[in-house]
């Protein structure tokens, strides 16, 4: 055990050295920091301005610039987590059904009389038919609008499900597609919030899903939870449709295909609309904010090709008309139609100011939330307590290494300094690992890395003990030690793996506090096996070849 | 001879059993005493358990808990409200904090924003100077599965733990590092519900470290326990018990005086956010420790060990591996 091969002791001083590389940036957190934000920002503007540029030449390039990153306990910032309501996306899809099923049907008018929608439950389509005895032939008829599921589980199955009670056809979604569609529905709002978050342009927000229907958001370094919800909350749902009139009066019959929509800036005035749009915000490609002729702030925007062919064909045919830009279910603006607009670019104005038609231009950008979302939760950490808990923590820490290294070396003697040094490596491998693989620290897991300076000693400990053992025995001090460290391994393994499954269960089961603990534990776990069994052995045994000691007081 | 710090001399031969029915009795009498407190002055749960929203507030000026609670008083559709004032040695004179808990009136969802900022103005008007470090609000729909997968994990942890060592020992051990376990478990639980000291989950993390930490310990003594079975095959099972643990006796007062000490640095310095978690983590070192000694060994002894594990049953082994008779 103790004549440690040299390409060994190349290999555990080159992992504490790699160690050492890699921890040292979180030394000049500050200056990293900016260093790494202003690389990103200069990579994703396309050039660099002076500023980021210096910001950039105050940490070497070649040097390793990860940081471990601080939670929002730590740093200060804002948590959200928000349910999908995933069935909102089943009503759209049954109101959306309608007209087709409504035209399909009336193709066989002869057969099964009048068609008419009757009310139902809103995930489910009701339709009342004249020939009740015909609803077999009607039933064939809808069943022809459905089509196979797309999705693993649900292969082979088809999308909706039809059923017939007395002149009533009901339609409603099978649940292979209903689930098929959740998964869609959560993963187009991952989608759509991380792009809303990314445009104001913070730091490594967390963005992730949990469980079935649920979205954890966590943005470090926003003013309140209140502001983020503001940005991720609202629909952006964006139509452009044809107006009939306008007027002040909110009870009017609107007509056939038409609704009444309030004004945005407007008190008191409506417009009547066609329901159906003429294009929607999901053909836009680009939103950027801007000004108008007037000098008044505006948020520009272009189609896609789809989207400009039929814009231009409506303005070209309804020239002189108005047309209104309708925002989640208010006309911002009703501008009427000078020209054929045929680049497929427009501009929205409106009585709004900079801020307002920046966070505009994003949401448009960042497109419709397919369904509505609720916060079951929601975090806001001040960036001054977060700082108050660092010092503490820097501090608590540095007194702890202090108090068990004296009391280790009053125990130990050169021995204990060889366990403190490899605790002390123990908690700069830990640091770098977590700034290697960008894991989050957080204030339990400050506490974590204390409780591991004081369960690292336990593995030299239970070696050293072990070591006494022998001594006392009267046996000579190689064989001692070596003996010492052979018999100590399985408790240590033993010992540790246990420690370890707990570990995995919180990384596993927890969320927040607990899994910031967990990962600093299990990776404190691995490093502390590491430097008490290899570094401290390496350490003994470039002892034992300079000092030949004859004998041992342990 | 150089100098050495010994809190355990060389050679120690305590009788750990001698007073077995009383370190055995103090255990389960503060267990059931435990069970007890629990269900009759229950956990003093967080926001994360039971819905609601906490505001920790801070000002330059001392502020009158009174003044508080009479501005919050007339906001509409909030829960009932709890102040307290946090005080901590790093704290310096300018330095008022309080920490605000209202109940969660809502189905599912969290405070909504403008009860936030009616809250805020509220107090912005009796103390001008107060600023919020922290606000935090739970609904009460994810609380309750909050609960659920805390229960879960100390579960699946102890399940875990009960498998590796049932592998790697035997069947008695197992039972006696889950048994230890349990009690460590339930006598955090009782002195927290006994001191009514906050329940969050950061606790439920510092109740599974301390999970890994007892069974940690226990398995240490477990593990000298069983190469002295084998060492000693004539002993009788108790005194054999008493050897292990006098062997390592030093090991571990030596393992749970440096955690003490690292953890105890965090209790005094570490603020006041984190006290709760760091209390729970150094009472489970304390407990742990005990229970390893006290508790863990007690249950083996009792159930037995089967003494002959290092040879194996002749008749078990196939045909060419049998001694010829």
């Amino acid at each position: 055990m103790l004549d440690i091969p040299l390409w060994k002791r190349v290999l555990i001083l080159g992992v504490v050295v790699i160690g050492l590389v890699w921890a040292m940036p979180n030394l000049f957190y500050s200056r990293v920091e900016a260093h790494n934000d202003a690389l990103a920002a200069a990579e994703s503007a396309g050039f660099v301005t002076d500023e980021q540029q210096a910001a950039i030449d105050r940490w070497p390039g070649w040097l390793p610039s990860g940081l471990v990153n601080l939670g929002l306990d730590l740093r200060g910032g804002a948590h959200l987590l928000a349910e999908v309501h995933t069935e909102d996306v089943y009503k759209s899809r049954m109101d959306s059904l309608w007209p087709e099923l409504r035209r399909t049907l009336a193709a066989e008018r002869d057969t099964v009389g009048a068609v008419r929608r009757v009310p139902g439950p809103e995930d489910e389509l009701h339709v009342e038919i004249g020939n009740p005895d015909q609803m077999a032939r009607a039933v064939e008829v809808a069943r022809a609008l459905s089509s196979p599921v797309v999705s693993l589980t649900g292969a082979g199955q088809s999308d909706m499900e039809f059923s017939a009670s007395g002149n009533v056809l009901t339609v409603r979604l099978s649940d292979a597609e209903k689930s098929a569609t959740d998964d869609r529905t959560i993963q187009q709002s991952l989608e759509i919030v991380r792009r809303r978050v990314d445009e104001v342009g913070t730091r490594e927000p967390t963005i992730q899903r949990q469980g079935e229907d649920r979205i954890l958001i966590q943005v470090p370094g926003i003013g309140s939870a209140a502001e983020l919800k503001e940005l991720i909350g609202t629909t952006a749902q964006l139509t452009f449709n044809p107006v009939i009139q306008s007027g002040s009066d909110p009870d009017g019959r609107p007509g056939l295909g038409n609704i009444i929509l309030p004004a945005q800036e407007q008190p008191n005035y409506y417009y009547t609309v066609e329901e159906a749009p003429v294009v929607t915000g999901e053909e836009l490609t680009d939103a950027t904010p801007g000004f108008d002729q007037n000098g008044q702030p505006a948020v520009n925007f272009r189609f896609n090709p789809s989207g400009a062919r039929k814009f231009g064909a409506y303005t070209a045919a309804n020239i002189g008309q108005p047309f209104a830009i309708v925002l989640d279910g208010e006309v911002i603006s009703a501008p009427v139609i000078r020209d054929a607009i045929t680049t497929g670019s427009g501009q929205i104005s409106g009585a709004m100011d900079v801020a307002g038609s920046t966070q505009l231009a994003v949401l448009l950008r960042a497109g419709a939330l397919p369904a509505e979302l609720t916060f079951l939760e929601e975090r806001t950490i001040g960036p001054e307590l977060g700082q108050d808990s660092i010092d503490a923590g820097k501090i608590a820490s540095i007194v702890a290494i202090i108090g068990v290294v004296a009391y280790v070396v009053a125990s130990y003697g050169v021995f204990g300094v060889f366990a403190s040094v490899a605790v002390m490596i123990n908690v700069i491998l830990i640091l770098a690992f977590m700034s290697a693989i960008g894991a989050t620290l957080t204030l339990p897991g400050i506490a974590g890395i204390v409780l591991t300076i004081g369960t690292a000693v336990d593995a030299n400990v239970i070696i050293y003990e072990r070591i006494r053992e022998e001594l006392r025995r009267g046996k000579r001090v190689v064989t001692s030690i070596d003996t010492g460290f052979r018999e100590a391994m399985s408790a240590i393994i033993d010992a540790n793996v246990t420690t370890f499954i707990a570990g995995l269960v919180m990384f596993f089961l927890g969320s927040g506090p607990v899994k910031g603990f967990a990962v600093t534990l299990t990776i404190g776990l691995a490093s502390s096996v590491f430097t008490a069994i290899y570094l401290t052995r390496l350490m003994i045994v470039f002892w034992l070849e300079r000092r030949k000691p004859k004998q041992l007081v342990l | 001879m150089a100098f050495r710090l010994k809190l355990v001399p060389d050679e120690t031969k305590f009788d750990f059993f001698r007073y077995q029915v009383y370190t055995f009795g103090l255990s389960a009498v503060l267990m059931v005493l435990s069970v007890i407190v629990l269900l009759t002055m229950g956990l003093n749960f967080g926001i994360d358990f039971r819905g609601g929203t906490t505001i920790r507030t801070e000002s330059t000026t001392a502020f009158d808990i009174g003044e508080y609670r009479s501005a919050l008083d007339g906001i509409e559709g909030i829960g009932d409200v709890s102040i307290t004032e946090v005080f901590d040695p790093t704290f310096g004179e300018d330095r008022h904090v309080a920490q605000i808990r209202i109940g969660s009136v809502e189905d599912t969802e969290a405070m909504t924003p403008e009860q936030i900022s009616d809250v805020e103005t509220a107090l912005k008007e009796v103390d001008p100077n107060v600023t919020f470090a922290a606000v935090e609000s739970v609904g009460p729909k994810v609380s309750g599965e909050l609960i659920k997968t805390a229960v879960y994990a100390v579960l699946a942890a102890s399940v875990g733990i009960l498998l590796y060592i049932w592998m790697r020992f035997e069947w008695q051990f197992a039972i006696g590092g889950v048994v230890a376990i349990i009690h460590d478990v339930l006598l955090t639980m009782g002195i927290f519900a006994a001191l009514q000291l906050r329940f969050d989950l950061s606790t439920i993390a510092a109740l599974l470290t301390i999970l890994g930490y007892s069974i940690n310990d226990t398995v240490v003594v477990f593990d000298r326990l069983r190469e002295n079975l084998i060492k000693y095959k004539t002993l009788p099972l108790i005194e054999v018990m008493n050897l292990s643990v006098n062997e390592t006796l030093s090991r571990t007062v030596m393992t749970a005086v440096t955690t003490a000490i690292a953890l105890t640095a965090m209790l005094v310095l570490g603020g006041d956010v984190i006290r709760g978690f760091v209390f729970a983590m150094l009472w489970g070192v304390i407990v742990g420790t005990y229970s390893s000694v006290y508790v863990a060994k007690n249950i083996v002894l009792w159930l037995g060990v089967n003494r002959d594990f290092s040879k194996p049953d002749p008749d078990a082994l196939p045909e060419q591996f049998r001694e010829s008779p």
